[in-house]
Formats: structure tokens, C-alpha cells, sequence
């Protein structure tokens, strides 16, 4: 229990940072001044100005932000994704059963960050690319564990006297499924979020994924890079502020089961 | 047994249809939905941004016609079964021969990390399952959370700075020589070694709770012939699997790994293509990935039932 406490605490603390910045300090994450380039941080400015003398604070919080949110509406589509597919492909059975798991296995073979890059290619902006293509392969580990978590259950003596008292579909899932469900998923929801910022900091490092001057964690990442002599302060800081992260909601999914 | 391997061939011979046609599909929704003429990014592609005419543009017309047509993807379909991938629209070689030379970059890539993760992962793994709770399980199982919390780059990027460039030991990019495969394999294998040892361990755990490694012992078997003549076996199994199934985010790993660090591979060529609109080349990459994984699984299917024949006899 402890990893995971720990592990709610430096998510709500990267949370805190990210959305409760902006309340108290209005500065533009784009804004520069050639002045301020790669001040070191100082007790009025915590963390200092990258090369640009923009507010690494500032861009810090909105990279987080972006990332974050992007994250939680994957999520969300993901999980509503999965577990529907999951619960009609172990409900129905049969061919349909089938189709699912092969067109599940189909996806699985692709690399997830080609499907985002055409996705970025065919989607007007990048954060509904990110959106649509993490979406369109995440959703496949969460579909497999439903079905798999459902079908066992559907076998179960309750489900089966719910049915036969008439009950439908979408009472026997809520009562009788989801309360089985749900902490299977926990750990694999917490894994997904990872993905996703894992996946949008991975391809702002390759420079295919949000474009300049957005903050995002990838990108400051490889701006700041040229920097690391003079200022190796501002170059950990987002790649602090993504371990971070990562390591967070890896503590909430937690360890190996023994 | 023959009759289980045959249906589970079966089963991925329909998976890489399926991908076949995902990836077509895909490719071409990509190639009609793009802004703009393709015609001219891809005289782009071939003249140089600066010289890109209306009549360069029209050579590029007539040799290729419309790439985004609905003839076009049934001839791509159509090629497939005769082993034909179509021509490169940047270079103008077939696509098979691109790829041919730039697979092999990538396998070396693939193969040195696969290579290093195994020679890291399962002993710790398999150590840290023998004496689970103790000091060096925990720490194990630490650092294993941490490396696989790590992204790939972000892996790459600390071992630039601090091995290339801090400590000037290993070059931070090249091709050629084995010294340049240590960096870009190691932060491939860092990452799956996490993973593979978290399996090993969790396989010996269960294992030392089983009633055959129970029963081994009490025929008087020490612990170490045990781990040798049973544990192993057992624990190959899971570890094969897990290895087949981490393909996909190893390919993943190589296209990042791959621009970080400069090398001539796949993932490199994916990720240009994908620029240059080369429909050709990007539908060429990708099927070649995910047949890979395809391939790569079918024969972790076989391997598996080979190791452990007790699903089968089920």
C-alpha cells in the first residue's frame, strides 16, 4: 500500500504544479526575453529562464498540462473503447468473439507511434492526432483484460440468475461485472496514462510531435539539450518533471503481484 | 500437439492478413486526407525544396499518376501476392530493395538489444526469485520499476551525456563498428531487461511454491539442480513470450533509438517517409514491421509448446 501512497502523492503534487500555477502566476509560457536567457533560478524565479528567457516555470506547468490532459481524454475514449468491445466480444462469444480478438492482435502489430505519425498527418492539429492515434492501439490491452475478467464471471451462477429474472444487459454489467472489473483495470488505466505521456514526450524528442514554441516535455527536453554545460539545471528540469510523472502512476499500478 | 500448433498458425497466417489490409488501409486514408498536392511534396522530395516547378511537378505526374487512387491501393493489394511492394516515390528504387538494405541495420540494432537484455534481465531475475524478500530482491525489483518508468529516449539521452559526452568513452552516433552498437542496443536492452526481469522473477517465485519444485527437492535433488534441470525450462517459457510480445515496443523503441542516435535503420526510414509522403515506402516499412511481429510470434508459439508440452497434452 505504501508504493501507491507515495505514488498518488507525486501525482497530485505534478498536478498541483501543472493546474494551480497559472491561478497564481500569469506569466506567458511563450513570452521571451533575450535579457533573462538561461538565468539560473533565483528566489523570485524558481526555476529560472531557458535560452529564449522565456519562464521555465511557466512552460514547465503548460507542458505538463498539455500532456496530462491529453492524457486523461485517451483515457477516457481508451477505457470506454475497451471495455465495450471487451464486454460484447465475451458477451456474444462466437464469431464476433473472434473477429474482435483478431482485429485486437491485428492492431497490437503495428508500432503505436507510426499510427500516431499518420494520424499527424491526416488530423489538423497535433493534440488530436496524439488523441486519435494513442487511442486507436491503447485501447487493445484494456479490451483483452475485460474480456478476459467478464467472461470468467459470466459464467457465474449470479449473472445467470439475473438473467434468467429478466434483468438486462446493462443492469448484469453495472451490479454484477463492473464491481469485478474494476480493480483489474486499475493498475492497467495507470499504465495507459503512462503510455500516452510517455508517447507525446517521445515524439516532441524526435521533433515529429507538437511543434514550436508549444511547451511540451520532449521538446523542451531537446531545446535545452544544446544548453546542458551552462545550464544543466534547466535541462533536468523536464526531464525530472517526466520521471516524475512516470514514476507516479508506475508506484499506483504497482509492483509485481507475489 | 501437431493439430495445436497448426490452429495457432493458422490464427496468425489470418493475423497477418489482417495487418496486411490495416496497414493499406491506413496508408491510403493518410495519402487522401494530406492538405496540399502531394505530387509537389514529393518533386520536394526529389529535387530539393528550392527547386520544385510546375513542370517538375508534372514529371513527377506523369511517371507515377495518381498515388491516393482507389487503383492504386487494388494494385498495391494486387503486388503483395506476387511479393512486389511497389517502387519508392523519393528514390525511385523498389521498395524491397530499400527496406532489404536498411533491415539489416536494424536487426543488428534488434538483435544486439535483444542479446544484451537477456544476458542482464533473467539472471538478476532469476537470483532475485531464488531469495524473494531479501535485499537484493527488492533492489532489483526497484531498479526494475524505475528502467521500465524510463522512456527510451530519455534513456538515450543520459547515456549520451554522460558516457559520450561526459566521459568520452563510446561515440554518441555512427554505423560500422561494433563500438558505435553498445549505446543505441544498450538503451533498447535496458528497458526490455526490465521487463524480462520482473517475468523471471515472478516465474521462479511461482515456481519454488509449485508441487514439482517441491517434490524435486524432496527426492533429494539440491536447489541448484533443481534450478538447472527443472526451473529453467520453466521459466523459458514466460520469457520467450514475453520477448515475442515486446517486439512490437522494441520496433517502437528502434524508431526513437534510431533518430536519437543516427542509425541507418528502418525506423529511421519509417519516420522519412512518413515526411516525404512516400506512400510506397511507409506502407513497405510498416508491413514489413508488423509481419515481422507476426512471424516473430508464430515461431514463440511453436518454441513454447516445444519447452512446455504440458498445455498441449491438455
Amino acid at each position: 500500500m505504501m508504493p501507491r501512497c507515495l505514488g498518488l502523492a507525486i501525482l497530485a503534487a505534478v498536478l498541483l504544479f501543472a493546474f494551480g500555477l497559472p491561478l497564481v502566476n500569469e506569466t506567458d509560457p511563450t513570452a521571451q526575453s533575450l535579457l533573462n536567457a538561461l538565468q539560473p533560478p533565483s528566489a523570485e524565479t524558481p526555476f529560472g529562464f531557458d535560452h529564449l528567457g522565456r519562464s521555465m516555470s511557466a512552460r514547465l506547468a503548460a507542458a505538463l498540462r498539455l500532456s496530462l490532459t491529453i492524457a486523461f481524454v485517451t483515457l477516457v475514449t481508451t477505457a470506454a473503447i475497451g471495455v465495450a468491445l471487451g464486454a460484447l466480444a465475451s458477451w456474444r462469444g462466437g464469431w464476433v468473439d473472434r473477429a474482435l480478438v483478431l482485429f485486437a492482435d491485428s492492431i497490437v502489430a503495428l508500432p503505436a507511434l507510426l499510427i500516431v505519425l499518420i494520424a499527424g498527418l491526416i488530423l489538423p492539429n497535433q493534440p488530436l492526432a496524439f488523441w486519435a492515434g494513442l487511442s486507436a492501439t491503447l485501447w487493445v490491452e484494456i479490451f483483452r483484460l475485460t474480456r478476459a475478467a467478464i467472461r470468467a464471471q459470466i459464467a457465474a451462477p449470479a449473472v445467470e440468475a439475473a438473467r434468467l429474472l429478466g434483468f438486462g444487459p446493462i443492469y448484469i454489467f453495472r451490479t454484477h461485472l463492473w464491481p469485478e472489473l474494476a480493480p483489474v483495470l486499475r493498475a492497467t488505466f495507470a499504465l495507459t496514462f503512462a503510455a500516452v505521456v510517455m508517447g507525446i514526450a517521445a515524439l516532441g524528442f524526435v521533433s515529429v510531435g507538437v511543434r514550436a514554441p508549444t511547451p511540451e516535455l520532449g521538446l523542451m527536453m531537446v531545446e535545452l539539450l544544446p544548453y546542458w554545460r551552462e545550464a544543466p539545471w534547466a535541462l533536468l528540469q523536464p526531464v525530472i518533471a517526466t520521471m516524475a510523472t512516470l514514476l507516479a502512476l508506475t508506484l499506483i499500478a504497482g509492483g509485481p503481484k507475489v | 500437439m501437431l493439430l495445436s500448433i497448426g490452429r495457432s498458425l493458422g490464427w496468425r497466417l489470418a493475423q497477418a492478413g489482417l495487418v496486411a489490409i490495416l496497414v493499406g488501409v491506413l496508408s491510403f486514408a493518410m495519402m487522401r486526407a494530406l492538405p496540399g498536392d502531394m505530387i509537389f511534396r514529393i518533386a520536394a522530395a526529389r529535387f530539393g525544396y528550392d527547386n520544385v516547378t510546375a513542370e517538375n511537378a508534372e514529371l513527377v505526374r506523369s511517371q507515377i499518376g495518381d498515388p491516393a487512387g482507389i487503383s492504386a491501393f487494388l494494385g498495391w493489394i494486387a503486388g503483395l501476392f506476387r511479393g512486389d511492394l511497389g517502387t519508392s516515390l523519393v528514390t525511385g528504387e523498389t521498395v524491397l530493395a530499400e527496406i532489404a538494405h536498411q533491415f539489416g541495420a536494424t536487426a543488428e540494432l534488434a538483435g544486439v538489444a535483444i542479446l544484451l537484455s537477456l544476458l542482464i534481465g533473467p539472471p538478476l531475475g532469476l537470483w532475485a526469485g531464488l531469495h524473494p524478500g531479501g535485499w537484493f530482491d527488492r533492489a532489483t525489483v526497484l531498479l526494475a520499476s524505475v528502467f521500465k518508468a524510463t522512456p527510451q529516449f530519455l534513456l538515450g539521452l543520459v547515456l549520451i551525456v554522460v558516457v559520450a559526452i561526459g566521459m568520452g568513452l563510446l561515440p554518441a552516433a555512427g554505423h560500422g563498428e561494433a563500438r558505435h552498437l553498445i549505446l543505441p542496443g544498450l538503451t533498447l536492452a535496458l528497458g526490455l531487461a526490465a521487463n524480462t526481469t520482473r517475468i523471471t522473477r515472478e516465474a521462479v517465485v511461482q515456481a519454488r511454491d509449485s508441487d514439482w519444485w517441491r517434490f524435486a527437492r524432496w527426492k533429494g535433488l539440491s536447489e541448484r539442480q533443481v534450478v538447472l534441470r527443472h526451473g529453467l525450462r520453466h521459466v523459458a517459457v514466460p520469457v520467450l513470450t514475453l520477448i515475442a510480445a515486446q517486439f512490437v515496443a522494441l520496433m517502437e523503441g528502434v524508431v526513437v533509438v534510431e533518430t536519437i542516435f543516427g542509425w541507418p535503420g528502418i525506423g529511421h526510414a519509417l519516420v522519412h517517409a512518413v515526411f516525404h509522403r512516400d506512400v510506397p515506402m511507409v506502407q513497405g516499412t510498416a508491413l514489413i514491421m508488423g509481419l515481422a511481429f507476426v512471424l516473430i510470434n508464430a515461431l514463440a508459439d511453436i518454441a513454447a509448446r516445444v519447452l512446455d508440452p504440458r498445455e498441449a497434452a491438455q
